[in-house]
């Protein structure tokens, strides 16, 4: 019943755009369904709901799901009359027509959505107007001893319409970052969006900066730290959902914002995190999902594949950044030792030669010291960044098993309670009976929507797979050519030096 | 693994400075590498009326190099030459090692990387050998352009005579020997260096000898460490970065530009790679060499040097002894003769040895002159060479994009 029923009547153009980042989630603009169920809706969304284990998404007045949260809630009387009339209109406009075949549809149709997203995807790079540059600068000390923090200035420019000016700064601190990644995880990420991971906290580091030791191990730090804050700011508002999220516009255009405690390490959330953790863990060991969806069970190998491999390399990039700074420090000494060589030279011009040859060496000394910074910042923290992607993704997909392992549940218990109907059927208990009956209704309800959510979330994993891979060629692409751009700089510099050396050479007579 | 390996050479770049003149010339015109020594096939030109023929080639091996050398060490009539100091003994056995370690780690990796790396180790080895195939060139050539030393009888034996030499390796007990006599050389040493010498040349020359060769000694040592660390810094890691995303895009459905994108970069990242092994190679050729040759030559000088100075303490020990059978009357013809005698290799020493060191600072000159110009249009070379292939590749990358 409920397949059938979820097909859109495919006038609904509006959805088949679906990179297009401003109208992913258009306001529905007319509940096309029958009238009963869509005056309902209205009159609910005007509760406001707080925070619920099931509700999807936090009120937001752009946000399509804000009426389905509120009419399918699991407390909200209302469902039932929803229920009862078929599908909730509100909740088919956002299927777009293709997709809602998609999962019950083998592999083939699965490769071709995929392929043809991903195409239109790559046309869409051509007139991709996302115009937002955030920049993280000026690390300040704030406050002394063991309470000192670093605060950054964040600075926004854009021409989106969803900001309030187009260029504007604040300043936050790393605690600030934390909180907002806690959001956003605890909102987007058991639905099925690829939350971008925040930087990782580092005790060590932090402590030196905060003890104030002024050296360059620290500065390192702290630049690392800016750099990756940047890049993560830039990765959240890339994402066309995360972007419009209140939250974030929060964190980017007020001026104060309330301190994010709960992201400290050793506190009690912070335990709780740990704890729930471990018990993710656990359970996803012994979810045994049916999978149905060969796209996913693909998918998910292909991640688990690209995990080890990022691994390695990051690994094996961090051991060329050893070897390129241990070839900078035997140019420095090589260097030396042809200074003094020149010196004791009694030849003049030779002892001359010699000395430049030194200078020329030094230089170079320097230029692997550059070359390695830049094999360092953009290669082993971008894979370092995906390292930590990946492990959102995988979560991600943890959390649709999870979804599906709450429907099969309300399924089971479901069926236990109609065999329960059944017995009671042949006792003189009408009270009993009615309650059965109540009950299953209830539950009937529950596995639609385990149903419906499972869906949902595959279709969204699908969505988000699909820009993860297109950001990651693009992230990768645009590392690479910079980094080429680097190896021409240090090319073009050796050429210099040597060109001005040679002269000298020749001169030796 | 390596059977054995036979390089034929064309006249190769002296690392010295030598003119070679129609009378005399020889060169090793073959090597050929096996199991645990290297033959060589010197061949020999000569218009000098001392050889059968005029043109010949002999096989030999590097202990009979070795004989050579020490023939001249020992011999008095040479005390007043900078002996060519002999070449080093050919050392294949890091090399070797390598090569048997991958044999082993054969299952461990794909046939790809395994024929790559067994390439690299190969070219590695053809490198060495052809550098100790060089050095014992370089010493041959030195005695040839002697005007002294390309008479001596050992040497045209050494290039005339067609059968094995018999020149066994030393034994224990000679090597022992050998360690008694170089630790006594170098307290005597000591002491004859610390008389200070009249002649000014000779004084100025010892100080600067001195200097020169613990310099040489320490850049040598550092040039050959920077140049290990340039080997071992590879772009190999990101080659393979891209060679893996490359494979792990060809499992998805990516659009083939994107495929192209990647097998671009990582087929440029092959080619520059190529070129930074090139450096690394030029560089150990042009100065590593270059510095651990003079670093020889200059303890050659210093050993001239020594043996002058030991010479002048004789003398002076003959002075005094002839003083003192004078002063007793006793002995005094003995004392007289042994004084002359003295007094007449010390001046043949002085002679000889001034003009030795001031031809060695002529070669020492050229040497680091030529070296120097030809490193550095090798690196320009590599660099322009590196930075088209870059320039060129990004053009294409970011037309594409």
């Amino acid at each position: 019943m409920a397949d059938t029923a979820r097909d859109p009547p495919p006038e609904q153009t509006d959805f088949q755009e679906l990179e297009d980042g401003e109208d992913l989630f258009p306001e529905p603009a007319a509940a096309p369904e029958s009238g009963p169920a869509s005056l309902p809706a209205e009159d609910v969304s005007t509760n406001s709901n707080g925070p619920k284990q099931d509700s999807l998404f936090d009120d937001d007045p752009e946000d399509l799901f804000a009426e389905a949260t509120e009419e399918v809630s699991l407390d909200s009387p209302e469902r039932d009359v929803l229920l009862s009339d078929g599908p909730s209109p509100a909740i088919t406009p956002i299927t777009p027509p293709t997709s809602v075949i998609t999962p019950r549809i083998g592999h083939a149709h699965d490769d071709m959505f995929t392929h043809s997203s991903f195409d239109e995807i790559e046309e869409e790079e051509g007139g991709d107007s996302f115009d937002i540059h955030i920049a993280v600068s000026d690390p300040e000390k704030v406050g002394d001893g063991m309470n000192a923090y670093m605060a950054y200035k964040v600075t926004t420019k854009t021409s989106l319409s969803v900001f309030k000016q187009g260029e504007f700064s604040v300043k936050r601190r790393f605690s600030d970052f934390l909180g907002l990644h806690s959001k956003l995880a605890s909102k987007y990420l058991h639905v099925g969006y690829i939350v971008p991971p925040a930087p990782e906290k580092s005790i060590v580091g932090m402590t030196k900066v905060k003890v104030g030791k002024e050296d360059q191990s620290s500065n390192e730090f702290v630049e690392k730290r800016r750099s990756a804050l940047e890049r993560y700011l830039m990765r959240t508002v890339k994402h066309p959902v995360l972007l419009k999220d209140p939250d974030v516009l929060q964190f980017l255009e007020s001026s104060e914002l309330p301190r994010a405690v709960s992201t400290q390490a050793l506190s009690s959330a912070g335990l709780l995190r740990m704890v729930n953790k471990a018990a993710d863990a656990v359970n996803k060991m012994t979810i045994k999902m049916n999978e149905s969806d060969a796209w996913f069970e693909e998918k998910q190998q292909q991640f688990e594949n690209l995990d080890i491999q990022l691994r390695k390399l990051h690994a094996s990039v961090e051991s060329l950044v050893c070897h390129r700074k241990e070839l900078s420090v035997n140019t420095a000494l090589f260097a030396k030792s042809a200074a003094m060589l020149g010196n004791s030279e009694d030849h003049t011009a030779l002892s001359r030669a010699l000395s430049q040859l030194a200078e020329v060496e030094e230089k170079i000394d320097q230029l692997h010291q550059d070359q390695a910074n830049a094999d360092f910042y953009l290669f082993s923290e971008l894979l370092g960044d995906y390292v930590r992607l990946i492990t959102a993704v995988k979560g991600v997909f943890d959390h649709r098993m999870k979804t599906w392992q709450k429907w099969q549940d309300s399924q089971m218990l479901l069926q236990k309670k109609r065999e329960a109907e059944a017995k009671l059927q042949f006792t003189n208990k009408p009270d009993k009976l009615q309650q059965a009956k109540d009950e299953i209704k209830e539950l009937e309800g529950k596995v639609q929507q385990g149903e419906r959510d499972f869906e949902q979330i595959s279709k969204t994993i699908r969505k988000e797979v699909s820009r993860f891979e297109k950001e990651r060629v693009k992230d990768f692409k645009s590392v690479i050519i910079k980094y080429l751009e680097s190896l021409v700089q240090t090319q073009q510099q050796l050429i210099k030096y040597w060109e001005a050396f040679l002269p000298e050479a020749k001169a030796i007579s | 693994m390596m059977g054995y390996l036979s390089v034929s050479l064309q006249p190769r770049a002296v690392n010295v400075d030598l003119q070679t003149d129609a009378t005399l010339q020889v060169d090793i015109s073959d090597a050929l590498s096996e199991r645990d020594k290297v033959k060589f096939t010197v061949h020999t030109k000569s218009t000098l009326p001392n050889f059968k023929q005029s043109e010949f080639s002999v096989v030999r091996q590097h202990e009979e190099f070795i004989w050579l050398h020490d023939s001249f060490v020992e011999n008095e009539d040479y005390a007043g030459y900078i002996i060519p100091p002999a070449p080093p003994r050919p050392d294949f056995d890091a090399s070797r090692e390598k090569l048997q370690k991958l044999g082993e780690g054969e299952g461990s990796m794909t046939k790809e990387e395994f024929t790559k790396m067994k390439q690299e180790l190969e070219a590695e080895y053809l490198a060495i050998f052809k550098k100790t195939v060089a050095m014992h060139e370089v010493f041959l050539c030195r005695v040839a352009a002697h005007p002294v030393l390309r008479k001596d009888l050992n040497f045209h034996v050494f290039l005339e005579y067609n059968q094995d030499l018999s020149v066994r390796g030393k034994n224990k007990k000679e090597k022992l020997e050998d360690f008694f006599k170089n630790v006594v050389k170098s307290a005597d040493g000591v002491l004859v260096a610390g008389v200070k010498d009249v002649d000014d040349f000779f004084e100025h020359e010892k100080t600067f000898l001195l200097e020169y060769h613990n310099r040489v000694k320490d850049a040598s040592a550092k040039s050959d460490r920077m140049i290990r660390s340039h080997k071992s810094t590879h772009t190999t890691a990101l080659l393979r970065i891209l060679l893996h995303h490359y494979a792990y895009y060809c499992t998805t459905t990516a659009p083939l530009r994107i495929l192209l994108f990647f097998l671009k970069v990582s087929e440029l990242f092959e080619k520059t790679r190529k070129i930074e092994a090139r450096v690394a190679a030029d560089e150990d050729l042009k100065l590593a060499d270059l510095l651990k040759y003079y670093l020889r030559e200059s303890q050659a000088a210093k050993d001239l040097l020594y043996r002058r100075g030991r010479a002048l303490v004789d003398y002076e020990n003959a002075n005094k002894a002839l003083d003192k059978a004078r002063a007793k009357n006793r002995d005094v013809l003995q004392a007289e003769t042994s004084q002359q005698l003295c007094c007449h290799k010390f001046e043949k020493i002085s002679e000889s040895a001034k003009q030795e060191l001031i031809d060695f600072k002529t070669r020492r000159v050229a040497a680091f002159r030529k070296n120097l110009v030809e490193l550095a249009e090798l690196e320009l070379k590599h660099a322009k060479g590196n930075l088209q292939l870059l320039q060129s590749c990004l053009s294409v990358l970011k037309g594409d994009t």
